[in-house]
């Protein structure tokens, strides 16, 4: 093994594992009533952890006093992967950090080299990705529902949820080849046009799903218990989530219409007229309800990008960033050198550092590149909103039941595969 | 996103206030940028969420090897009101990589500074819990930095437990495996 050989002046003193794990310093808390504290793990390995996510809890009777998340468990170095990738490569990579929302990882990613680049993208291609966009959000939000609902005791909702999830997987292998993790957004564009066909199947289903959303709605929201675990559980104050850094539905939970979509339109959402649904106190029903009614949300965003989808180009027509389409090469000599140089060393980027923040699933998702004018990213970093979320978790549980724990941790939203990276 | 001309107001009202507090400005893709000295960082984040930028939204760590001084980190503040985006940006070296932590003023900064220590090696003074956050609680070296090797961890599985000959060397607490 070797490692980086200059040895930094400052080191943290050099503890073995298990005193690191004492470390974790619970003691102080108090405990007036009684003495019995009971530090327990929740995870790594458990259903409702969403993932490999270790939580020590101090528990007083069924309180919980503090909790502590450590993560980490499936950190696999994707960012320094990126490093060693030209740039349209590491799109592939970096989409499976957040593995529920990979149309939204690979456009953080090409967003920020189109910026770098300063690389204008054909109005076709901004649609797409809209569409994408909504479909995945459709997609992941459906995901947290049914394990949301697991985790709650409504079993039958999961398996609805995963049938329409199906649907929308199924539209995405018809566009992209690809049920998961895509590559379909490119560097200047999208890989290829949408199928003939592909528009009446998405209708299809945007016709059918906010029906369906009404259906589970009807089947969670009157039923009493699925109230009790939600209703003025795990409520943050709006000030306390801003300054933890929490964005997304659980900052829209208490009426914040913070929402990137509006507020810093990128790929042409000021096309679109849709609304960015709010909650009023912030507790987990809220959180509940503002990602229910995004979904029908998204559904008028897929239908007005259908209606008004422009013709022209699905990539950009600029050969030094995008593949020659594939009958080119058999006649011109300029597109088999372009395709030969794209495809052995990729493109150049002119050196900068950007950062380009869009709205995912789960809140502001950030990539930030910098550029060495080579042709490979001398670094990428991800902002992934739920390692950033993560921290509320906290605020959201001490003195709350630990039950509620798992219903606040589902509300919450986690992806464990984008807070390790 | 403040201009050109409101991003040498903000610089020159900082400058007034500490001469040595701002040492450039840069303008990059309608992004603006201060870049700071690293020790003035909590009053440079400070004064400038009294001017609004209340969110901060990322922390980054990066290595600029082989530039010196090699080691940045970047905040990424923003507006929610004017919806304004601002990036501060500093720079500390290898030998001596400490900036103060500005997780006592800005809570969302515990992880994404615990990341940057654990990726870059870059010490926060004061931060309340500064430990490794992704790798594991041993793991010698920084990882992100670049001069760390792709592949430089080997990865250990049954088969090929055998062609690394004393693995389990200088971890001390644990016991060769049964052979």
């Amino acid at each position: 093994m070797s490692i980086a050989d200059d040895k930094p002046a400052v080191r943290q003193p050099q503890l073995d594992y298990r005193q690191m794990e004492e470390s974790v310093e619970l003691s102080h808390v108090e405990h007036p009533d009684s003495d019995e504290l009971l530090t327990i793990n929740i995870g790594p390995h458990h259903p409702a952890t969403h993932g490999v996510l270790r939580l020590l809890c101090t528990l007083e009777g069924e309180t919980i006093r503090e909790m502590k998340p450590l993560i980490g468990y499936v950190h696999t170095g994707i960012e320094k992967t990126a490093e060693d990738k030209s740039y349209w490569k590491a799109i592939p990579v970096v989409e499976r950090m957040d593995y529920l929302a990979y149309f939204f990882n690979a456009h953080a990613f090409c967003g920020a080299v189109e910026t770098l680049l300063d690389l204008e993208v054909p109005k076709r291609a901004q649609y797409l990705r809209v569409i994408h966009f909504e479909l995945n959000r459709i997609m992941s939000h459906l995901v947290w529902l049914g394990t949301s609902a697991l985790d709650i005791g409504a079993i039958s909702m999961f398996w609805y949820c995963f049938r329409d999830r199906e649907q929308v997987l199924d539209l995405f292998e018809m566009s992209t080849g690809q049920r998961m993790h895509t590559r379909y957004i490119q560097v200047g564009g999208v890989m290829e046009d949408i199928p003939v066909g592909f528009p009446r199947k998405v209708r299809e289903f945007t016709s059918i799903f906010p029906d369906r959303v009404d259906q589970f709605a009807d089947l969670l929201e009157r039923n009493e218990i699925v109230l009790q675990r939600l209703r003025n559980v795990a409520t943050v104050p709006e000030e306390r989530l801003l300054a933890l850094g929490v964005s997304g539905p659980l900052l829209r939970a208490t009426g914040n219409p913070w929402d990137l979509r509006k507020a810093q339109p990128y790929s042409s959402y000021e096309d679109f007229e849709f609304a960015i649904p709010v909650g009023t106190v912030g507790d987990n029903y809220d959180r509940f309800r503002v990602r229910m009614q995004e979904m029908k949300e998204s559904v008028r965003i897929i239908e007005q990008a259908l209606d008004g989808l422009p013709e022209g180009p699905y990539i950009t027509p600029d050969r030094k960033y995008a593949l020659p389409p594939r009958h080119e090469l058999a006649t011109s000599m300029e597109a088999l050198i372009h395709h030969f140089k794209l495809v052995t060393e990729g493109y150049r980027v002119p050196p900068g550092e950007v950062y380009y923040p869009i709205e995912s699933p789960r809140g502001e998702m950030g990539c930030f590149i910098r550029a060495d004018g080579s042709a490979k990213p001398a670094r990428v970093h991800m902002r992934d909103p739920s390692f950033v979320n993560l921290q509320a978790l906290r605020d959201m549980t001490v003195n709350t039941y630990v039950a509620d724990l798992i219903a606040t941790l589902a509300m919450l939203d986690p992806i464990l595969g984008g807070i390790d990276r | 996103v403040p201009d050109a001309t409101g991003l040498e107001l903000l610089a020159q009202e900082l400058r007034d206030a500490d001469e040595a507090a701002v040492l450039d400005t840069s303008h990059f893709r309608g992004k603006a940028a201060l870049i700071v000295e690293p020790r003035r960082i909590r009053e440079v984040l400070q004064f400038l969420l009294g001017k609004g930028f209340t969110f901060l939204a990322s922390v980054h760590g990066l290595d600029y090897f082989p530039e010196e001084p090699r080691l940045g980190v970047h905040y990424e503040l923003l507006d929610m009101r004017e919806v304004d985006r601002i990036t501060v940006k500093l720079r500390v070296p290898t030998d001596a990589p400490e900036v103060p932590s500005v997780t006592p003023e800005w809570p969302t900064a515990d992880h994404q500074e615990r990341e940057v220590y654990d990726m870059f090696g870059v010490i926060f003074a004061d931060h309340p819990d500064p430990r490794r956050i992704l790798m594991p609680e041993d793991y010698e070296g920084y990882p992100q930095r670049r001069d760390f090797p792709i592949g430089g961890e080997p990865v250990l599985f049954t088969f090929n437990e055998q062609n690394m000959p004393g693995w389990w060397e200088n971890r001390p607490e644990q016991q060769p495996p049964n052979e």
